[in-house]
């Protein structure tokens, strides 16, 4: 087997094991990552919201927030890390889609 | 280590896209140049492999996470230059279609994972496995270094940048108007859980995809033929 054909496949099983990473934080309770809480997380570390940080946190409203779909966070585990896998799915094939159509233009441009 | 929107004032956010700018400019010149057709199903791979590795969130105590970037690896087998281009994709897309790294703080985003990661990794494996033989044991020790040494010093930077925030910007209060946290308190956190954990995890990823490599496919961790 070519090992470009291995890749494809290791991307794939990467892929399909992507709710570990949050299953796993979620059964010991881990919340975000450091300096990465949302403005409510932030109000109850240091007491107050800093002004402009809870202004600009709202700048992008991002479609997949969170690798979860909209409004699908009260649904459960089991919800939230199928809404993960397609996350990783959609990010995945998306971002092989540019970097591929980028790389086309490089190259051709080379020659 | 995606700094999110509001973290960041706009002195250092606007710096670091101004800093980027030149970068991805010379990427896409120095890429167009080595990069070779068979390569690229290799780069889209790589930047696909770098997003999904970081979903891989991993819990530690204190209730914090923290994940691998697999910018290491990108670099070692793409070269520097096209690891940029890989992650900032991966980047770009998790900022604006996830919302994970702020759109604001895409530049500095880049800086510290596009570029801090691939460059400093990808000179660590050159310095450690130089003339080493492809199978040799040295390749996987510079792999394995170079996984650890490059997100650690992007780690110490983006909490250089947290940390700078409260001293740029506050209110005649004292009360932070971005990130409130100090240099100390940031710093050490950031470089202090990817010493700790998230740097072991990179270094291990990186090492053992290098030592699988060496039996599998040995053209593609010679350093000579990448830039």
């Amino acid at each position: 087997m070519r090992i470009v054909t291995k890749f494809w496949i290791a991307l794939g099983a990467l892929v399909a094991l992507s709710p570990l990473g949050l299953i796993l934080p979620d059964r010991f309770k881990a919340g975000s990552a450091w300096g990465e809480w949302g403005v409510d997380e932030m109000e109850k570390l240091v007491g107050y919201a800093p002004q402009e940080l809870k202004r600009l946190s709202a700048i992008w409203s991002a479609p997949m927030p969170d690798y979860a779909l909209k409004g699908g966070a009260e649904k459960g585990l089991a919800h939230l890390s199928l809404a993960y896998a397609l996350s990783a799915i959609i990010g995945a094939a998306l971002i092989v889609l540019i970097v591929w159509l980028l790389g086309k233009f490089l190259v051709n441009k080379s020659e | 280590m995606h700094i999110p929107d509001g973290y960041l004032g706009p002195t250092t956010s606007g710096f670091f896209y101004l800093l980027m700018l030149p970068l991805w400019a010379a990427a896409s010149r120095i890429v167009k140049k080595t990069l070779q057709a068979k390569q690229v199903p290799l780069l889209a791979i790589g930047a696909a492999f770098s997003f999904v590795i970081m979903m891989f969130n991993i819990p530690i105590p204190c209730g914090s996470t923290g994940h691998a970037v697999g910018g290491a690896l990108v670099s070692i087998l793409l070269g520097p230059w096209a690891a940029m281009i890989a992650i900032t994709v991966a980047l770009v897309v998790q900022a604006l279609l996830f919302g994970d790294g702020g759109v604001t703080a895409v530049g500095a985003n880049c800086f510290n994972m596009a570029v801090v990661i691939p460059f400093v990794s990808y000179y660590t494996y050159r310095l450690i496995g130089a003339h080493a033989a492809k199978d040799s044991g040295r390749r996987v020790v510079a792999a394995f270094a170079a996984g650890y040494l490059g997100i650690n010093a992007a780690a110490l930077l983006a909490g250089v940048e947290f940390g700078l925030q409260p001293l740029l910007h506050h209110t005649a209060q004292g009360q932070a108007l971005y990130c409130p946290y100090g240099l100390k308190v940031a710093v050490t956190a950031m470089a202090g859980e990817h010493l700790l954990v998230f740097g072991w995890v990179e270094a291990v990823v990186t090492a053992l995809v290098i030592k699988y490599l060496q039996k599998q496919a040995p053209e593609l961790i010679s350093l000579e033929v990448q830039r």
